[in-house]
């Protein structure tokens, strides 16, 4: 075969899958990122540019803002708790449990149920009066409480559902770093009398580092994908205490049908992500391998 | 005084397929500063037995004792030992200085009491240059030294190393064979050193443990067991290769070679059991000896190997140079009458005095 023969044959066996790649995520986004320099098109009237005004108009949105900063917490919190969380069960059932096996299928339930499924379950724990947690704290006397309805607890509840939901899912990825590491390098720790706790932070704390970079590069993307369980529990409500910004954008586009703001939302959530994940596997990668 | 007695020393493992009796009421003693080695083949218990002395593995039953403090429910790091494993168990992400100092900083010793003894391992095991390395960016020799760095650092009396030299290639191990001997000689240490390599063993230790199946097969100095093996496990095991071992039936007047019509090698009483002599130990003759035929020649250099046929028997012979011997040839085997070990039914040694030896044959 000739140079240029075989050049044929690797672009044409690069085809297919550059055309779908090409079709639905590269267009997608430059026709996102070219739709919000436009107005939306409203009946007869059809799109016209109109520069930088979808982007004024967020600029003034006190919705976004809103949006912007739940989701700021959410990550803020939802992610160190799941991760700390799924280490310490993975540590858990690493070790010479009893029934670790029935453990880990346990731990990794969360991520295996359907998310429709997982809110419904929740739904029924913070049900006002009747749910799961009212009966038990009322059992100690606590007046009654609407969990998703009042602004001040909504958003803490969202969050201890995706704490539960991401800690079985990173726990597999810890499991399996943990796994893989010798148990020649405890055993050779405890010759030296080093104590478990420092075992663990001067030598399997560094050496899953790699995974918690992946771990947490994850646990960012999906704190700021987040919306299934929000649809389902609570509509963004009350009052856009529990909206988020994937929530935001999809009432914008899909209820109101203001596709060109939607756009433009969906642009600083893009540059968000895109920052992020930079930062992360910029800054960090330096510092997290070891060989 | 002993360094190291374990008494009666047991450990067995519930498997899926039944109990393993890993460790079978052993019971040794190490004396104070020298090399012993615990040799056997594949799955016979050493590194269970090593653990068991470093507290890695509980015993199910019997004693162990370092420097005359019974050890037994003592947790590793209370023992006062220091181990060296297989895979080397270096931290992958500290560096070569930090590997060593492990055991210091946790106990720890003053800095500059860390940076002198450093040094002086460092220089010891000329690691030097590589104290700022990782464990990654080393040869697999190097890698080795580092370990060994670990183990030595902390002045631990005793020192456990399960199989240290087994990744390593041929000429880089006979040379640190050597470096270690030499360093446990030269710091007093007493070691326990794992291998299922019997050259290794034969020229390192002072005392070596044969194990089998969990249990002792000789505990004696390598020329013992090389010179006195005390039962055809033994004999098999040591020596390379290992010593010929010839089935005995009886002949007209005496037991004789299974397959053979004579000459009567040894008293009517040794037939059933076995005859044991060394290939180096026998020589090609014309004129006397036990007649065989040749079945093949290795020419190994220096010597060569002409494996032979007695009856029924194989036999081995190591002649020196060149034999100049055939495959099909007939020749006749002879060896001195102390050269002969002679092993009952059961694969025990029968002591040479309780034989009459036939002498005449040999010259
Ligand atoms: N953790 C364990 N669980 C079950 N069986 C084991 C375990 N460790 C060792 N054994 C068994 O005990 C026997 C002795 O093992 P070991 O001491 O490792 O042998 P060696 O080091 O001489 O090769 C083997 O049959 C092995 O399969
Ligand atoms: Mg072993």
């Amino acid at each position: 075969m000739t140079r240029t023969a075989q050049w044929a044959y690797a672009w044409l066996m690069l085809l297919p899958a550059m055309a779908l790649l090409a079709l639905f995520t590269h267009y997608p986004a430059a026709a996102t990122a070219w739709h919000s320099f436009n107005s939306t098109p409203k009946g007869a009237r059809s799109a016209v540019f109109v520069g930088l005004d979808n982007y004024r108009q967020l600029v003034d949105d006190p919705v976004f803002w809103q949006a912007l900063s739940n989701n700021f917490w959410f990550a803020l919190y939802t992610i160190p708790a799941s991760i700390a969380l799924s280490l310490l069960m993975a540590t858990w059932v690493n070790g010479k449990v009893a029934g670790r096996g029935f453990l880990r299928l346990a731990y990794f339930t969360p991520t295996i149920l359907p998310m429709i499924a997982v809110a419904n379950i929740w739904m029924f724990f913070y049900t006002p009066e009747y749910g799961l947690l009212e009966q038990v704290l009322g059992a100690f006397g606590a007046p009654s409480h609407n969990w998703l309805g009042s602004k001040s607890t909504a958003l803490p509840a969202i969050m201890v559902v995706t704490v539960w939901k991401e800690a079985g899912f990173f726990m597999i990825f810890y499991l399996a770093a943990l796994q893989s590491m010798s148990p020649n390098l405890a055993e050779a720790a405890a010759i030296e009398g080093a104590s478990r706790w420092h075992f663990f932070r001067r030598v399997t704390l560094p050496l899953l580092m790699p995974t918690t970079l992946f771990v947490l590069v994850n646990a960012v993307i999906n704190a700021f994908r987040m919306v299934d369980h929000i649809v389902v529990m609570t509509r963004g409500g009350p009052d856009n205490a529990t909206a988020l910004l994937l929530y935001y954008i999809y009432e914008i586009g899909f209820r109101f049908w203001d596709s060109a703001y939607a756009a433009a939302l969906t642009m600083v959530l893009l540059a968000i992500l895109g920052l992020l994940a930079l930062a992360q596997f910029g800054f960090l990668e330096r510092r997290v391998h070891y060989r | 005084m002993s360094a190291i007695v374990a008494e009666n020393l047991s450990k067995h493992w519930t498997t899926a397929d039944g109990e393993v009796r890993a460790v079978d009421r052993l019971s040794f003693s190490f004396d104070q500063g020298t090399l012993n080695v615990l040799l056997g083949p594949s799955g016979c218990g050493k590194s269970t037995t090593l653990r068991l002395i470093a507290g890695l593995e509980l015993a199910d039953g019997g004693r162990v004792s370092i420097a005359g403090r019974d050890v037994t429910d003592l947790p590793p790091s209370q023992r006062n030992i220091s181990m060296v494993f297989q895979s080397y168990a270096l931290f992958p992400h500290l560096s070569v200085g930090e590997n060593i100092v492990f055991g210091l900083k946790v106990r720890k010793v003053t800095p500059a009491d860390v940076g002198r003894r450093l040094a002086r391992v460092a220089d010891l095991l000329g690691l030097s240059q590589l104290l700022d390395r990782k464990p990654s960016q080393l040869s697999g020799g190097q890698q080795q030294r580092v370990a060994l760095g670990r183990a030595i650092i902390s002045e631990a009396p005793v020192c456990l190393m399960d199989e240290p030299l087994s990744n390593l290639d041929a000429q880089l191990r006979q040379d640190m064979r050597a470096e270690i001997r030499n360093l446990q000689r030269e710091l007093g240490i007493t070691m326990v050193y794992v291998t299922h390599d019997q050259i290794e063993a034969m020229s390192m230790a002072d005392t070596i443990v044969l194990l089998n199946r969990g249990g002792i097969e000789q505990n004696a100095a390598p020329v013992d067991l090389y010179e006195n093996p005390a039962n055809t496990f033994v004999a098999r095991f040591i020596g390379t290769p290992p010593m010929n071992l010839l089935p005995l039936v009886a002949g007209a007047g005496g037991a004789v070679i299974a397959g053979t019509d004579g000459p009567v090698l040894l008293p009517a009483g040794c037939a059933g059991g076995m005859l044991g002599v060394r290939p180096e130990h026998i020589a090609i003759a014309q004129d006397r000896g036990v007649p065989a035929t040749v079945q093949g020649v290795e020419y190994l250099g220096a010597d060569s190997l002409v494996s032979c046929r007695i009856g029924s028997a194989a036999i081995a012979v190591r002649v020196a140079g060149n034999s100049g011997l055939a495959a099909g040839a007939g020749t006749r085997l002879a060896w001195a009458p102390g050269a002969q070990h002679v092993f009952d039914r059961a694969g025990r040694r029968v002591a040479a005095d309780g034989v009459h030896q036939t002498a005449t044959l040999y010259a």
